[in-house]
């Protein structure tokens, strides 16, 4: 064995020219997959991060059918034992209450209809965006300054539309969950931009007690939201939910819905991207292999003679197909070696640095990302693309390796 | 003769001239068809984008995109018609529209909608609504209680057809104007976001709920080709005074999908380059192979008395040859594939929220650009004749006589 290694280790080097170019395709290919998988990767962790520090959250506890319909009358009657599952499963990085009720909202001299959302101010900043989404005015405090009237948080778009600033009052006309009118007045106390324009156009939020009192809820409310540390800690948690939910309150038809329920388009919208950047990256891969393939081939072309005297001295051609494939994967090791190596320290810069793309931001917005996106190298990242490559020029390799069974020594060295 | 010589002389080992024909083939059909398919992609949205109740171009009143409010509507149509009749080319449909904001109920629910009253006929040639009723019927311009409403509304508000919806939306006099509509028709449309968005009613049934008189909010122009609607909107806003009018394309409409375009436009060329860059290391190393192949051959040509010059060209014409062929058989294939695909395209129903959440059309037709074409077709010759200069200049520099020892 280690002769034939010998062997073809010399006789990929006789040509070094050659071998280089063709060592650089391989190694090109590679890094620009390693990459290109980190890049996706990592976007996708930014959006799904994003999207779900906008509102959505990793985990949600929901009566039956409330995802669907949004029914006022679908409720968590007890949010506070689903709270003390959430407490005691060690992966959730924090969990809070909302209630949301879709109502008519009035300014001075304008109305639009709007989606309510009560919230409890110290438990929501764990959990979404909204604290650090403030642009004017500031975050409902958790004990009312004002006894009177309760505090508002708008949506800088639904604020413009209804014309009003911070300290104006608005008018909230609903319907409370006992079918009753549900009316107050509140003050706008926070504009709020989430960078998502149908959110801040189509929301409002107010303070979860202020909320349960005016919607007649009681101590019910419709969503129990709750994050991860990490996004890959959510099947565990989503698991433990579901059976502390099991044990304590059967008698509620409760469900535990994760943000891929919650937001099939992102799940879907990742896997048609994954999809399409792999069939990408392999026919850019064919194309590699055609243009190595000739590499390949010319070991049987130029190299005719010199097999045909190994094979009149007693080589079998089972030690030939061996030593040709040694010499290509050698090449294709070597190649894609260099591939990881360039391809994780490019991944790696732009892990720390970010990727800006011009006039993307408008667009990464509506995805609840801001600014840079961030590539992120994971052995997955670093693996396929280059395990494509590996198979695809393995089979390249295979033909003339095989070809060489079928030479004939006499002929074979008569060849010139 | 150096041609016949050229297109002889990479025949000689077809086998090798035939791999990295390959290469070239797959690349540019590669670049070409997800180009196409790309582009394709592209079109779906802009189409969606356009017949949502877009189209080509929008008159508002002034005010009207910043604070869409019945406030700020056009009070005196028949002025903007009489403008229209003038500047439109005659292949020009336009509809009036009443537009705005309200709150849709039932028994059961509540939830925000966009109110829209339309003049059925004109409309349906204009927008989607015309050809998306699936079930039920579409608007006569004599209904006055009829509504239209999404599938996605529909199942929301645990409705169906004859079944009755109140609107609520602020009148002209700022008074919560509020009226009943039954179900006459329910759409079906590309996003579901739509079927839940647009809620349809006639035209004067909106007004006289609004008590907004002849008003209406916006008129949407559909010219014959959504590419050259820039000197239309020129023409308009010289007729209609910008203090009162606002006049606007739907690329100024739909400033996300402009985003999206020019991002996309980047993509494309920045792949072409990628995958040239993978098959030229093919084109140099084969070259290269050539070319050492032949030393004695060009050692012998020189000695002889042929200028580096010469040989460096007869190097190239056989790259361009060998690239000729290749991107020849490539855009053949590409535009069969294309063809092949343009009658059923590829259905993205499969993954249809994924493709609603990224705002592309549920079934995906490849369409050819000329100018992606030109830029493929370009790359690859170009760049392509660019590597081949190193093997080339490789040949013009063998000495004679160190060729001439060379077995």
């Amino acid at each position: 064995m280690s002769m034939d290694v010998k062997m073809a280790w010399r006789n990929i080097w006789r040509n070094p020219r050659r071998t280089v170019l063709t060592i650089s395709a391989i190694a090109f290919a590679s890094m620009l997959l390693v990459f290109m998988l980190s890049f996706q990767f990592g976007s996708y962790d930014t959006m799904i991060n994003s999207s779900v520090k906008i509102h959505t959250g990793h985990i949600q506890v929901q009566a039956e059918g409330y995802q669907d319909k949004q029914s006022m009358h679908l409720v968590v009657p007890d949010p506070e034992a689903v709270g003390a599952i959430l407490k005691r499963t060690p992966e959730v990085d924090a969990y809070t209450f909302r209630a949301k009720a879709f109502s008519l909202v009035s300014s001075k001299d304008r109305t639009y209809g709007a989606m309510v959302i009560g919230i409890d101010p110290a438990m929501e900043a764990g959990v979404s965006r909204l604290k650090s989404s403030i642009r004017e005015g500031s975050y409902l405090s958790e004990s009312d300054p004002n006894p009177v009237m309760g505090q508002a948080l708008v949506g800088r778009l639904l604020a413009r539309n209804l014309q009003v600033g911070l300290g104006d009052e608005l008018v909230v006309l609903g319907q409370g969950r006992d079918g009753s009118v549900a009316a107050t007045v509140i003050e706008v106390g926070g504009i709020y931009s989430s960078g998502l324009d149908e959110f801040d156009r189509s929301s409002i939020h107010v303070p979860l007690k202020l909320f349960q009192e005016v919607f007649s809820m009681g101590g019910a409310v419709h969503e129990v939201v709750a994050v991860g540390n990490f996004l890959k800690d959510v099947p565990k948690i989503k698991k433990a939910t579901r059976n502390g939910i099991k044990k304590t309150a059967g008698k509620h038809s409760l469900v535990v819905l994760d943000w891929e329920e919650l937001m099939p388009g992102l799940r879907q919208a990742i896997e048609m991207d994954l999809i399409s950047g792999l069939i990408f990256y392999l026919i850019l891969i064919l194309v590699v292999a055609f243009s190595i393939l000739n590499t390949f081939l010319m070991a049987i072309f130029e190299r005719t003679r010199e097999f045909g005297v190994l094979m009149a001295i007693g080589t079998t051609p089972g030690r030939l197909t061996k030593l040709l494939l040694i010499e290509s994967l050698s090449i294709t090791m070597i190649g894609i070696a260099t591939g990881i190596f360039l391809g994780c320290l490019i991944t790696w810069y732009f892990q720390i640095h970010g990727i800006e793309i011009s006039g993307t931001s408008e667009l990464l917005s509506q995805f609840g990302i801001s600014g840079r996106l961030y590539p992120k190298l994971s052995l997955l990242s670093a693996a396929i693309g280059p395990a494509m490559v590996l198979v695809i020029t393995f089979l390249a390799a295979l033909y003339p390796a095989l070809k060489v069974r079928g030479l004939r020594p006499v002929e074979a060295m008569a060849h010139i | 003769m150096y041609l016949q010589i050229a297109w002889r002389n990479i025949w000689r080992n077809p086998r090798r001239t035939t791999v990295i024909m390959l290469a070239v083939i797959i690349g540019v059909w590669n670049m070409i068809f997800l180009g196409a398919l790309q582009r394709g992609t592209e079109d779906g949205m802009i189409k969606n984008g356009i017949s949502t109740l877009t189209g080509h171009i929008q008159i508002h009143h002034k005010g009207y995109r910043n604070d869409p409010v019945i406030e700020n509507s056009i009070t005196d149509p028949d002025k903007v018609k009489t403008v229209l009749d003038t500047v439109l080319p005659p292949e020009a449909i336009w509809a009036p529209r009443v537009r705005v904001n309200a709150v849709v109920s039932n028994a059961r629910h509540t939830s925000g909608a966009t109110l829209v009253g339309i003049d059925p006929e004109q409309e349906a040639g204009v927008s989607f609504i015309g050809q998306a009723v699936t079930q039920g019927r579409y608007l006569k311009p004599d209904d006055v209680h009829g509504i239209v409403v999404g599938k996605a509304l529909v199942d929301k508000f645990e409705t169906k057809i004859g079944h009755k919806l109140v609107l609520m939306s602020q009148s002209v006099d700022g008074e919560i104007a509020s009226r009943a509509f039954r179900i006459i028709g329910i759409f079906r449309a590309e996003m579901r976001a739509t079927e839940k968005q647009f809620v349809f009613v006639t035209r004067p049934a909106a007004q006289k709920m609004l008590k907004l008189g002849n008003g209406i909010s916006e008129v949407s122009i559909l010219l014959s080709d959504h590419r050259n609607n820039s000197h239309v909107a020129a023409g308009l806003k010289a007729e209609l005074s910008s203090e009162a009018y606002e006049v606007d394309t739907w690329q100024d409409l739909l400033p996300l999908l402009m985003a999206y375009l020019k991002l996309s436009d980047g993509f494309i060329y920045i792949w072409y380059v990628v995958v040239f860059i993978a098959m030229g290391f093919g084109i140099v190393n084969t070259t290269l192979m050539a070319v050492f192949e032949r030393m004695r051959e060009f050692g012998l040509l020189k000695s002889l008395g042929m200028k580096p010059r010469k040989i460096i060209g007869e190097v190239l014409l056989e790259s361009f040859f060998l690239l000729i062929t290749g991107t020849a058989i490539g855009n053949i294939l590409a535009f069969l594939s294309v063809f092949a695909l343009s009658d059923c395209g590829i259905d993205l129903s499969a993954l249809a929220a994924g493709a609603e959440y990224v705002g592309i059309s549920r079934i995906l037709y490849p369409v050819l650009q000329v100018k992606d074409i030109i830029m493929a077709n370009l790359v690859v010759l170009v760049l392509g004749l660019l590597v081949s200069l190193y093997p080339a200049v490789k040949a013009a520099r063998f000495t004679p006589v160190e060729a001439l020892a060379h077995t």
